[in-house]
């Protein structure tokens, strides 16, 4: 046991004398890692909004240390005090306060901040230099210039439609294709009076501020004037309490103009129900009692569509159809006689009562769709050759 | 300029110029056609500016355009008023005249009217049209839930039959037109239903043919709805579109006055 002692004594002599360079490192922390600004630190009003928002735009440091965001702060004068807002991840390099206050001036305060986590860089929760922008206050703008593509495309097409009126009214002719549906509207009513029924016009069930209901009113209008010239029963069954109101109107005015007050009956057109079923219950039960000799099913329709132009057809009456969105529009073509489909809905008061101003505004129309043809085009060959710059053009936002 | 414009402006031009309107065409009845016309102008023009403009007093939360739409709302209440008011008068003067069908009309005017009372009875009474504090339903939801709801699945579930009897009649094979649509329709139905699995079931020797089979005519299937068909709707939303944008115009600009009760000239 001494021996070994001794031995152990000698051991420890002979470490000490060990040279300094063979001594394991010091452990004293590295100094801490300084963070990076970020540059061009801008805020302004966000350009084309209602107002209430900021729009924050930067350029990230590079390189960011990996586990750092950067941290908005905001300050409202005449307090200096920043205020933590959010902290946004590196590369977005945009940010928008949407919880300004118009009329208020703000400071924003951009800096790059350690993760909350401990890690080995030893920059957990360090903050790096902070870039403080200008005064800025949030206000409601004049323009959307997202929109600018779209607001030159409406006034081009007003252009259109104003020169094309313009040149009907100078007497220039203008042609308009054969509308199947819309020449066998008179063929119906005609009918209807042969056999001494009535007639049964179904506006849909849209209220006015649906624009297939404000055409659908110009046909009414126009079947109006031929019961009212053939002296045939017309019967309007309405949903909607505005579209009743205007159908009321429109046929009183028709057997004014006809010059024939004395056939007109206030119960024509009449109220039913808001109730999309109870209103279709209704309706195909009046077909069926009533048998009409001619059916107008012209309007926005939805589900109802079918089974109205089933019963209808069931009871063997002419059909004629209206609408503009595919989605009924099978149903309309497979189940009546004649179908309007899209664009002939909205070209029956022009092609109806032959008005050179309506007629202009049908060619102003026709003229834009072969714009729109040819812009199609394009888009296609430039996508196809891989360009998109065509694409941003076009898009509306 | 703040919300308060917004709401001067509409107040002037949809109130105070209509009645001014009315007023001047007791004398001058040229000039009652010509303010419904100067109201729909303006009504029309507001949507549009707020497209793009987005300045608080048009088209903020309390803007015109918002407010427009809000009174569009409170018109189509009082415009009820007027439908409730148009079905009794009418279902009155049927069964007056013992017209045809007048039986129906005592129906409508029960439903109406026992209706009516539970939904004014739970107004009244703070009940309410839903449930009561137990559980149970208010007379008005009793009633819905056990007439006028079945009834009217009833007329919703009338759709499936229409749409078989309504195929049978379009798919009849009279001419090319038709045949290509008998011919389509077959495939897309094959193509959502798994049939041709179905069919092969019972022969196992059949199954991989059938998945391949089948697996085509998905194919097929998606083909017909993309492209064909998704090109023919596309062509009429456009026309559509465009068809409605130039009716809108007409509108504005006063050209289209049918929807008035206006023809030419006046």
């Amino acid at each position: 046991m001494r021996l070994t002692a001794s031995s152990l004594a000698v051991l420890t002599l002979l470490l000490g004398a060990v040279p300094a360079g063979a001594v394991a490192p010091v452990t004293t922390p590295p100094p801490p890692l300084e963070l990076p600004a970020p540059t061009a630190f801008v805020a302004v009003d966000r350009p084309g909004d209602g107002g209430s928002a900021i729009l924050l735009t930067w350029t990230d440091p590079t390189p960011l240390p990996e586990g750092t965001v950067l941290e908005v702060r905001r300050s409202e004068p005449p307090a200096d005090e920043f205020a933590a807002l959010q902290t946004v991840k590196p590369g977005t390099q945009r940010y928008v306060d949407a919880s300004a206050e118009d009329g208020k001036t703000y400071r924003y305060e951009l800096r790059v901040r350690g993760a909350e986590t401990p890690d080995s860089l030893g920059i957990a929760g360090a903050v790096g230099p902070a870039l403080v922008s200008d005064p800025v206050s949030p206000h409601d703008n004049w323009f959307r210039p997202e929109r600018t593509n779209s607001l030159i495309a409406s006034i081009l097409f007003i252009a259109l439609i104003l020169s094309s009126i313009a040149a009907a009214r100078s007497g220039k002719p203008i042609f308009i294709r054969r509308i199947a549906g819309l020449n066998a509207i008179d063929e119906a009513i005609g009918r209807a009076t042969e056999l001494g029924k009535k007639v049964l016009y179904v506006p849909g069930i849209q209220s006015m501020d649906e624009i297939q209901t404000i055409a659908s009113m110009a046909i009414l209008g126009h079947v109006a004037r031929a019961t009212a010239r053939y002296g045939t029963d017309l019967d309007v069954p309405n949903r909607d309490p505005l579209t009743f109101v205007s159908a009321r109107e429109t046929v009183h005015s028709a057997y004014l103009a006809e010059g024939r007050p004395d056939l007109h009956r206030e119960d024509m057109v009449h109220y039913v129900t808001y109730d999309q079923f109870a209103y279709t219950a209704a309706v195909s039960a009046q077909m069926t009692r009533e048998r009409p000799a001619a059916i107008f099913l012209v309007g926005y329709f939805f589900a109802e569509s079918l089974i109205l132009a089933e019963t209808g057809q069931s009871t063997g009456a002419i059909q004629i159809a209206g609408q503009a969105d595919p989605t009924q529009l099978p149903f309309f073509v497979a189940t009546c006689d004649y179908t309007l489909i899209g664009e002939e809905l909205y070209a029956a008061s022009a092609y109806l009562s032959r008005e050179p101003v309506l007629l202009g505004s049908m060619r102003g129309q026709d003229i834009a769709k072969g714009l729109l043809l040819v812009i199609g085009i394009i888009g296609i060959i430039s996508v196809s050759l891989g360009a998109t710059w065509f694409m941003d053009l076009v898009k509306t936002q | 300029m703040n919300t308060d414009f917004g709401r001067v402006t509409l107040v002037v031009l949809f109130a105070i110029v209509p009645i001014v309107g009315i007023a001047l065409g007791m004398r001058a009845p040229a000039l009652r056609s010509k303010i419904p016309l100067l109201v729909a102008f303006f009504a029309g023009l507001i949507p549009i500016f707020s497209m793009y403009i987005p300045k608080r007093f048009l088209s903020g939360d309390s803007g015109m355009s918002p407010r427009l739409d809000q009174w569009l709302i409170i018109v189509a209440g009082f415009a009820l008023l007027l439908g409730l008011t148009n079905v009794i008068s009418n279902s009155y003067r049927k069964i007056s005249r013992r017209d045809k069908g007048w039986p129906y009309a005592i129906v409508l005017l029960a439903g109406l009217f026992i209706m009516g009372g539970f939904g004014i009875y739970g107004a009244i009474s703070r009940q309410g049209t839903g449930f009561l504090p137990n559980g149970s339903p208010t007379p008005f939801r009793w009633v819905e839930t056990t007439v006028f709801q079945p009834l009217q699945a009833t007329i919703f579930a009338l759709l499936a039959f229409f749409m078989a009897s309504a195929a049978f009649r379009a798919f009849r094979a009279r001419n090319t037109e038709a045949t290509i649509l008998l011919v389509a329709g077959a495939i897309v139905m094959t193509g959502r239903v798994p049939l041709l699995e179905f069919l092969a079931a019972p022969f196992p020797a059949l199954h991989p043919a059938a998945a391949a089979a089948s697996q085509f005519m998905g194919k097929a299937t998606e083909w017909i709805m993309d492209t064909p068909n998704g090109a023919a709707q596309s062509g009429i939303i456009i026309g559509a579109a465009l068809g409605a944008a130039s009716m809108g115009i007409r509108v504005i600009l006063g050209i289209e006055r049918g929807y008035l009760g206006l023809g030419k000239g006046e």
